[in-house]
């Protein structure tokens, strides 16, 4: 195989396991968070903006590590480096 | 298929690219400047007011309001800032109805841009309120050996906003534009109205967390208590 289809093997099968494998934890956690939070409104309801409030700020940063996962997904397949230089090089020869 | 509006150029002198990030965002200034110097024109004190007038009040006594539970004791010297960063994120989201806007919150220059100016400014009031001296020895707050460990945390906390903000509205549009291919209208409709939720939701948590982050570097430190003073504590009760 040569270099060109290396490449592209290589990051398109990254680039699924990637996003696969990289919103299991997130996901995991957010229903963690959302059933902890859940059993605290239902014990004291009078302190549901605070509660409510510090569950999004806590979802947001959990849901940042799957963004990140997306993130270098869509590098791999829209703006992957090593695919340009490979063109260029066989666009260049 | 484009990453982002940065791809798309207008014009171009030299070095200088006139993109649609630019444009965008000068949009959305004039509309936001425009907008609040035609409500606030003639402001009324009385029971009489105009709705747009109200609609301004609204969201800034909630925003305020928001800043004090953050645990910033004077609100208002860090209204402007924080709801600034607010509005400019929820107007960039919100304006997707638009047909043919791009958010510009959705290249990765715009999000770097905003999460340099709370890095910035979260020291710039941590000095204001404790002094060059008082600020830089919370670096070395629990022991000495946390000082790489602070400024790494400032660092990868900053690059967390710039890439959470982007990552999630680059998303947004991405997946729309490829769901056009599989079912015109339906599909893409309503991931849009999805990315207008993620959208407030994202602003809400730029700015809460810029909230919190200027909190933690202004919060009054208290010196903790010597031996001699908690032995005679403990003696005194025998007595």
């Amino acid at each position: 195989m040569d270099t060109m289809t290396v490449i592209a093997v290589a990051s398109i099968c990254i680039a699924g396991i990637t996003t696969g494998f990289g919103t299991m934890g997130p996901a995991l956690a957010e229903g963690r968070a959302v059933a902890t939070a859940l059993t605290s409104l239902a014990q004291q309801p009078d302190a549901s903006s605070t509660i409510t409030r510090t569950l999004f700020v806590g979802l947001a940063m959990i849901e940042s590590t799957a963004i990140y996962c997306f993130v270098v997904s869509m590098i791999l397949i829209f703006a992957n480096p090593f695919w340009n230089y490979a063109i260029a090089q066989t666009a260049g020869k | 298929m484009r990453l982002s509006p940065d791809a798309l150029i207008y014009l171009q002198w030299g070095f200088v690219k006139l993109n649609a990030t630019i444009v965008f965002t000068w949009a959305l200034m004039l509309v936001l400047t425009v907008g609040s110097k035609l409500i606030t024109r003639k402001l009324s004190t009385g029971l009489e007011r105009s709705r747009w007038q109200n609609f301004l009040e609204l969201i800034v006594t909630t925003i305020q309001k928001q800043i004090e539970e953050m645990g910033l004791s004077h609100p208002e010297r860090y209204l402007g800032f924080l709801g600034t960063l607010f509005l400019f994120v929820a107007t960039a989201s919100v304006f997707t109805i638009i047909p043919g806007y791009e958010p510009p919150t959705s290249s990765l220059s715009t999000t770097t841009a905003l999460a340099l100016c709370v890095f910035v400014a979260a020291p710039l009031f941590g000095i204001k309120e404790q002094g060059v001296g008082g600020y830089l020895r919370t670096y070395i707050e629990p022991t000495f050996v946390m000082l790489p460990f602070n400024i790494i945390g400032e660092l990868s906390r900053t690059l967390a906003l710039a890439v959470r903000l982007f990552g999630n509205m680059m998303s947004g549009a991405m997946i729309v534009s490829i769901l056009l291919t599989i079912m015109p209208f339906v599909l893409p409709a309503v991931m849009t109205v999805l990315g207008l939720l993620t959208g407030m939701v994202q602003a809400y948590i730029f700015s809460i967390l810029a909230a919190v982050y200027i909190a933690a570097a202004t919060r009054a430190r208290k010196p903790r208590p010597k031996p001699e003073q908690k032995a005679d504590a403990t003696a005194a009760p025998a007595t």
